[in-house]
């Protein structure tokens, strides 16, 4: 089973993406701001991050700059999740070395298409 | 509704738009025209009949849009872009070297998603196509689908379908909450209304038909009968690519499949004499030539 770390300082929120994760089978892991999960990564590096951007404590986007240089920290993809929906965000995210970009509000087939795009699970992959 | 006014509904569909209802689909139709017989001041379905019996021009358009499936997001399936990248294209460019020139036709191309995937497949191979003429032609049966997709303005929500981030940030500029695809893209795709159950030679022959997930709503005899008149349209050595769950297996051999290439077909030679190339009379149509990078 793939794992997946949802990152995200909402509750709700990460109740619904693992709700949506679960039922495209992955193992999911939370964390409520960058520094919780950057300790969960020095664990265990995750095959995916669902990642919020403005969270206390640590953002989104400095999370991934440390993940990226842990060692192995290449290989999670990271696939940004945030009200942040303008171009100089999403640009700023790719070059930092995300790998997909969800603007919020979401929904299930926007997660699976998304998910899909990277390679996390195959296209068309349907609900069960 | 009376099953009266049901069969003459669902007669009426077949005849305008080919679509195929089975006996049992009344809440289809109650869920799509109710609010468009409220809309036009009828009391109900009972009335829209009547309506439509007496022969409104405008109510017999709006009733035949308002039951279309217009769904439909970019790169639908990938797996056919795929092919159209790595197997169609080569070989299309291969074959057209001396002419340097493509026409791609898209079948039933609904808000645009479809088209522009495929300008962006050939935007994205850059310099292979320098030089070349490229015409991409999308038609549909409704005039509302095709305003959308000539504007080229999407939600965030259909941003997200399907486009991978990196193609939305290279050929969509953002304003506001929507998204609008590039206008040299735009420029590449020609638009027009076209229902598939009436003649379509004026359009000419193509290289590659798009035709997804529209001939899944009709019956088999329709099905048949469009996949004929597809063949007189494609050149001898074009493709013709199909919905996942569409096939020409067991309807017609105008067509057989590609082996490992799910979704592709091919014309077998049999078919009937080609059609011309279109006389560019009337419009000039937009060709889109490709500009180096
Ligand atoms: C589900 S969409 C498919 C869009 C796109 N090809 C795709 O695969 O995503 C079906 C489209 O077929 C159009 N359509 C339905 N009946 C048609 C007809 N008789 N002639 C032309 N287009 C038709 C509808 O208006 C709708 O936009």
């Amino acid at each position: 089973m793939k794992t997946c770390l949802v990152v995200d300082d909402s509750s709700v929120v990460r109740k619904i993406a693992r709700r949506i994760l679960e039922g495209l089978e992955f193992e999911v892991t939370e964390a409520e701001d960058g520094s919780k999960a950057l300790e969960i990564c020095q664990w265990k590096l995750p095959d995916a991050v669902l990642l919020d951007w403005n969270m206390p404590v640590m953002d989104g986007f400095e999370f991934m700059g440390h993940m990226r240089r842990l060692p192995g920290g290449d290989q999670p993809k990271v696939v940004f999740c945030t009200t942040e929906n303008n171009v100089a965000h999403i640009a700023q995210a790719l070059s930092g070395g995300a790998n997909e970009y969800i603007m919020k509000p979401f929904n299930k087939d926007i997660i699976a298409d998304k998910f899909a795009q990277v390679g996390l699970i195959p296209v068309g992959q349907a609900f069960v | 509704m009376t099953p009266t006014e049901y069969e003459y509904l669902r007669k009426f569909l077949r005849d305008h738009s080919g679509l195929d209802l089975s006996a049992d689909k009344q809440y289809l139709i109650e869920s799509r025209l109710l609010p468009l017989a409220r809309k036009a001041g009828l009391s109900g379905i009972g009335e829209l009949v009547q309506k439509l019996q007496g022969g409104s021009g405008a109510l017999v358009t709006n009733v035949v849009e308002a039951m279309t499936t217009n769904e439909t997001f970019f790169f639908r399936d990938k797996v056919p872009f795929d092919h159209f990248r790595d197997t169609i294209m080569p070989e299309v460019i291969k074959a057209r070297a001396g002419r340097r020139s493509v026409r791609i036709w898209c079948a039933a191309g609904s808000t645009g998603q479809e088209p522009y995937s495929l300008a962006m497949c050939l935007k994205e191979m850059g310099a292979a196509l320098t030089g070349w003429r490229v015409e991409i032609i999308a038609t549909d049966l409704s005039q509302e689908v095709l305003e959308k997709a000539k504007s080229g303005v999407y939600s965030q929500f259909e941003v997200q379908r399907g486009l991978p981030i990196q193609m939305l940030v290279k050929y969509f500029k953002q304003t506001g909450e929507t998204w609008q695809i590039n206008p040299e893209l735009r420029a590449m795709i020609q638009y027009r209304q076209l229902n598939l159950l009436h003649d379509f030679t004026q359009l000419g022959t193509f290289d590659v038909i798009f035709c997804r997930n529209v001939l899944i709503y009709f019956d088999q005899d329709t099905k048949i009968n469009i996949f004929n008149r597809l063949a007189r349209q494609i050149e001898p050595d074009g493709f013709l690519v199909l919905g996942a769950a569409e096939t020409v297996v067991g309807l017609t051999d105008t067509f057989r499949p590609i082996p490992d290439r799910r979704g592709l077909y091919k014309p077998n030679d049999q078919r009937a004499v080609a059609a011309p190339r279109p006389a560019h009379a009337s419009a000039p149509p937009r060709m889109a030539v490709m500009a180096g990078r």
